[in-house]
């Protein structure tokens, strides 16, 4: 039995209901969608937000949030799969655990990616320009961070184990403030010292930072290696993280 | 097949520790079926969850189809099926799906899972729903659907923990009528949990009877009737005055227990009290006696319970 096939085999189980109900995409991107939606327009004419559209801005950031809430949210199917009994009947055949968490991931960052399209390719007629190898590349660094949530969310759904508040709990905790201090919402520029502090402490940030580069064509920015740097990093942690927790889970 | 030694599991609840499954000593052999009896809580499931590789043991040790469950979880899982008290299959995922997906967790190829997944749904009566979402299933289509996934891989040892709870009379028929069938082709070992004790009855070779976590019995099912309940034996008298007289008489029997006279009806029990009840009317007869009834009731692995812990196995199915 190797890893791959048994990845393989997660990764089509799990895809194949989003496969015959692409609807279901929508589900994961209401925040993000909500945002985008409610909040982009009352961007215009911020100071901070750049020249031209205010999507060019907004955009690359809410793709990040995308990640956030939808790939690090992605653990309450496990909790879900505790629950009833499912995960028990996988953790009981020989399939490798790592495997199981590697799977049930890539299925989230194909998701993440497939919405995040979705989402560029609906903002083209509203002034939303597209420079492809910066938007591949940006994309690219967005499926590297969302390895790395799903990870997460996978090791804390995991160790919440059957409290579901807990799981709640420290997802909402954890990634309200990450997403406010990412300066996704708002340019951080007029921050107090105390919150610019904060916010160059998380990592979100480089990675908002370098998406906003990449998807405006600035494909030799410098904010782009710390993108690259700060999603590889939560991409290590997390995977270890996760596949750690998969490996010992017990129920 | 099966060889545990002190096997304990404790779990921490709130700063009090819960002695789940303490000091179990279980000897199975290759291609017996084992009825695992107890109430609810007594540690039934705790246990086989250690047997799997699901939980680890607090102390001892367990052996599973050769595989040491804590050095060899890969080994173990490898022979072994295992269907849980929970569903089996995720509520968004289709019936077919998840049993080929199950098959392909065990190494099948693709067309042997597809081929596997369609005999199997054929003969648990699941074609009509292969292509609904597990969710949508009625209580009892689910179990069928958890067992088939559960014998996709055809394993050598199977746990079964209350497979049949929830299946109407029918289904049930069915199911054991199957298990039966792989037993006969295919020699595998069945170890399972159930609060049908008709069914540990009839099907199982041997029951263990646990309670509080600890084995309380382990025999075959003839055994623990007779010698830990024997038959009842009631006899109806037309007064009171007459019941008493029986009850001495009775009493002067050697083989009789628990003699008891409630009004005008006196019950005793013995290991054969189909062989008691001539010798007992006779005498009863020759004391001038009125016998106006007279039965022999087979013991119930129920009776087996009540004559081990004072409680009756069914009590418990209230705080289920
Ligand atoms: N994960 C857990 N955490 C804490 N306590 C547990 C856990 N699992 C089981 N227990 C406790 O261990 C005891 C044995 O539970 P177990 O599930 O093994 O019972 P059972 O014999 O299978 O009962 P039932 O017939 O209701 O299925 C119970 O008191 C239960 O509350
Ligand atoms: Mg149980």
């Amino acid at each position: 039995m190797n890893v791959i096939s048994n990845t393989g085999t997660v990764f089509a189980r799990e895809i194949v209901p989003s496969l015959r109900n692409p609807l279901g995409l929508a589900f994961t991107m209401t925040q993000p969608l909500i945002f985008l939606l409610l909040f982009g327009p009352l961007l215009s004419g911020t100071p901070g937000v750049g020249e031209g559209s205010p999507w060019q801005w907004f955009v690359p950031g809410i793709l990040v949030m995308l990640a956030l809430f939808g790939t690090g949210g992605a653990g309450y199917l496990l909790l879900i799969e505790m629950a009833s009994g499912s995960l028990e009947r996988m953790l009981v055949t020989p399939l490798s655990r790592t495997a199981m968490m590697i799977g049930r991931n890539l299925k989230e960052v194909v998701t993440l990616l497939a919405q995040a399209v979705l989402i560029v390719v609906a903002l083209l007629p509203f002034g939303f320009r597209l420079h492809p190898l910066g938007a591949l590349t940006g994309l690219l660094i967005l499926a590297v961070f969302g390895l790395g949530l799903g990870g997460l969310t996978f090791a804390l759904a995991i160790a919440a184990k059957r409290r579901e508040e807990l799981f709640y709990g420290v997802q909402q905790v954890v990634l309200f403030p990450l997403l406010l201090l990412s300066g996704v919402l708002m340019p951080m520029d007029a921050a107090p010292s105390w919150l610019s502090v904060l916010s160059q402490a998380n990592p979100v940030t480089y990675i908002v930072e370098a998406e906003r580069a990449l998807f405006a064509g600035d494909l030799f920015s410098e904010a782009v290696p710390y993108g690259v740097i700060a999603a590889a990093a939560t991409a290590v942690v997390g995977l270890a993280l996760g596949s750690r927790a998969m490996r010992r889970a017990t129920l | 097949m099966i060889r545990t030694r002190g096997l304990t599991r404790h779990f921490r609840v709130k700063g009090e520790t819960v002695e789940a499954v303490r000091g179990l000593d279980i000897d199975v052999q290759e291609g017996e079926l084992v009825a695992f009896l107890g109430p609810n809580g007594a540690g039934k499931s705790t246990s086989l969850r250690m047997l799997t590789t699901l939980l680890p043991p607090t102390s001892g040790s367990a052996t599973v189809a050769g595989c040491d469950v804590l050095a060899d979880p890969a080994g173990t899982r490898r022979n072994i099926g295992y269907l849980g008290q929970g569903n089996g299959a995720g509520n968004h995922f289709r019936v077919r799906d998840e049993v080929v997906t199950q098959g392909r967790c065990y190494g099948l190829s693709r067309a042997e899972s597809r081929k596997r997944a369609d005999e199997l749904l054929a003969v648990l009566d699941l074609e009509s729903l292969a292509g609904r979402q597990a969710g949508t299933l009625s209580g009892g289509q689910r179990r069928r659907l958890d067992i088939a996934i559960g014998l996709v891989h055809r394993p050598r040892l199977l746990f079964l923990d209350e497979p049949s709870t929830g299946l109407d009379p029918h289904n049930r028929a069915n199911l054991w009528k199957h298990i039966l069938r792989l037993r006969e082709e295919h020699g595998i070992t069945i170890f399972m949990t159930t609060h049908y004790l008709d069914e540990a009855d009839t099907m199982a070779e041997r029951v263990m009877v646990i309670d509080h976590g600890r084995m309380i019995a382990d025999d075959i099912p003839e055994n623990l009737k007779a010698n830990l309940a024997g038959d009842g034996v009631t006899v109806t008298t037309a007064d009171e005055a007459d019941a008493g007289r029986s009850a001495e008489i009775a009493g002067r029997m050697p083989s009789a227990r628990e003699v008891t006279v409630d009004a005008m009806t006196m019950s005793l029990r013995a290991p054969r009290g189909n062989a008691l009840l001539p010798d007992l009317l006779r005498s009863l007869d020759a004391a001038g006696v009125r016998v106006l009834t007279a039965e022999v009731r087979r013991p119930t692995l129920d009776d087996v319970f009540l004559a081990l812990t004072g409680r009756s196995l069914r009590e418990g199915e209230g705080d289920r």
